[in-house]
């Protein structure tokens, strides 16, 4: 019993040593850069939208289809090996954006063709995105209960 | 009787095995790096002709072996045994190279370590008189390592700053009991150690203890003085745990400052490069010690290295499960004849 408490303060004291080793993120650099992708993202898919809406698109057909021309894009870029690359430098701008949840469907199914349709691109396409419909799913129908029970 | 055994973990050779011949290939990323002109095959497509990472890795682990073997002036037949493993779920880059190769095989699983895992288990079986020539090798590809651990490729993520590279190449030595080539005199066998750490984009910081530990059996064992080597190699800990291994070793009263730098920070030119904290993988040190150092110390410009490469033993499904990264980490010392 005593062992296991000198084992943990060891581990704890090795761990605050190594924190003090590691280096900082460029903050500052990697959230302007975040500001600027994400901002360009949106500025694409609002000047689609305004286009659609002038050229006489209701308005929730107007967001549907922008949304599927934004989906197409991150899927596109993906598939050219190119949105890894902007995310590396944009971190959360292009992750966050519909594009980015575009990228997590897509990588997958590029990396496991190889394993077939069933077991590769079947069962891994939402490897990554998987964890987030989940639960965004999950938390939707708990505020539409609250929604539900409390609003009326 | 274990007469060759001194100390408490290393053995010292009475007719020490010779290496008499490497080869090494990387991809095109390496082939760009700083060691370049070291490297016997740089490849120009990392797919290697075939239809997936997997089989590219391992066509890249056999292709290096004959390399290795004509290197050695010697045949594949003239092979006893064949010491390799890689990163890859039940060493599937191994075991379809040894296939081929059709050469007696132990396929061994040490992370990161395996180049040095081989070489030890390699010369004890020259040394104690149950072969003349065998082969020890192993190798890492960045695309089918990234999709074991990782994300897919095309993925978008930011890598931490002290994430890692994983080094696509392989690296093959052919041990023998006679011929021309460095001797291998020592090999210290390292215990798995943990300090706890959990975050597998720092796994220069979970095998630095190993390593260090490993550097300090060593010299215990061995009674050599630390300026004894020219150089003293570690693995793939990147440039975050060559400082902590470099301050582990010197807490314990050795000093290797001087003459110790990592095979991680070796291969790229992390700048330029933008590989964070430096390579890492099987074909890490296996393709800086099979070409760089294994030439340098042909030329004589090397003469006495101490190689440590050093292993991460999570699996993806430790790392699930909230398990902190077991550490190893195994020594070979490496000495021109006659130096």
């Amino acid at each position: 019993m005593k062992k296991q408490i000198t084992r943990i303060s060891k581990e704890k004291e090795y761990e605050e040593y190594v924190n003090k080793k590691v280096p900082k993120p460029a903050y500052l650099k990697n959230s302007l850069w975040a500001f600027l992708v994400g901002g360009i993202i949106c500025t694409i898919a609002q000047f689609i939208l305004n286009i659609l809406r002038n050229s006489g698109l209701n308005k929730t057909d107007a967001n549907t289809v922008t949304v599927i021309i934004m989906v197409f894009l991150g899927a596109f870029l993906t598939g050219l090996g190119i949105y890894d690359k902007i995310t590396q430098k944009a971190g959360a701008g292009a992750i966050v954006p519909i594009s980015g949840f575009a990228n997590s469907i897509v990588s997958p199914a590029m990396e496991f063709k190889r394993e077939g349709y069933v077991l590769g691109i079947g069962a891994k396409l939402f490897s990554v995105a998987g964890p987030v419909l989940v639960y965004g799913f999950g938390s939707s129908v708990i505020l539409g209960l609250l929604y539900y029970f409390f609003t009326r | 009787m274990a007469i060759k055994k001194i100390g408490t973990q290393t053995v010292k050779f009475d007719s020490p095995p010779i290496i008499t011949g490497t080869s090494s290939t990387v991809g095109p990323k390496e082939g760009e790096g700083p060691l370049s002109q070291y490297f016997d095959v740089i490849l120009k497509d990392d797919l290697y002709g075939e239809k997936s990472w997997e089989l590219a890795e391992s066509k890249m682990l056999r292709e290096t072996a004959k390399l290795a073997v004509e290197n050695a002036n010697r045949k594949l037949s003239d092979m006893e045994y064949m010491f390799s493993g890689d990163l890859l779920n039940q060493l599937m880059s191994a075991s379809f190279a040894a296939r081929d190769l059709a050469i007696p095989f132990f396929g061994l699983y040490g992370a990161c370590s395996t180049m040095t895992q081989s070489l030890s288990l390699g010369a004890m079986i020259i040394d104690g008189g149950y072969a003349d020539n065998l082969i020890a090798l192993t190798s890492s590809h960045f695309s089918s390592a990234e999709r074991q651990f990782r994300f897919p490729l095309e993925h978008g993520n930011q890598r931490k700053l002290t994430a890692q590279w994983t080094v696509t190449g392989a690296g093959a030595a052919v041990v023998s009991s006679l011929g021309d080539g460095p001797q291998i005199d020592y090999v210290t066998t390292g215990k798995v150690v943990d300090l706890g750490i959990k975050d597998i984009n720092n796994m220069g910081a979970a095998m630095a203890p190993a390593a260090a530990d490993t550097i300090v059996k060593h010299f215990e064992d061995t009674g050599l003085p630390t300026n004894y080597y020219d150089l003293i190699l570690t693995g793939d800990l990147g440039q975050i745990g060559k400082e902590i291994t470099e301050e582990l070793v010197l807490d314990k009263g050795y000093n290797i400052l001087k003459n110790y730098n990592d095979c991680g920070l070796l291969i790229f030119d992390n700048g330029a490069q933008d590989t964070h904290a430096g390579g890492s993988g099987c074909g890490c040190s296996a393709t800086v010690f099979c070409g760089y150092i294994y030439k340098e110390m042909m030329k004589r410009n090397l003469n006495k290295i101490l190689l440590i490469s050093t292993g991460a033993l999570m699996s993806v499904t430790s790392s699930q499960q909230g398990e902190s990264i077991p550490g190893i980490a195994h020594a070979v010392s490496i000495i021109n004849q006659g130096s």
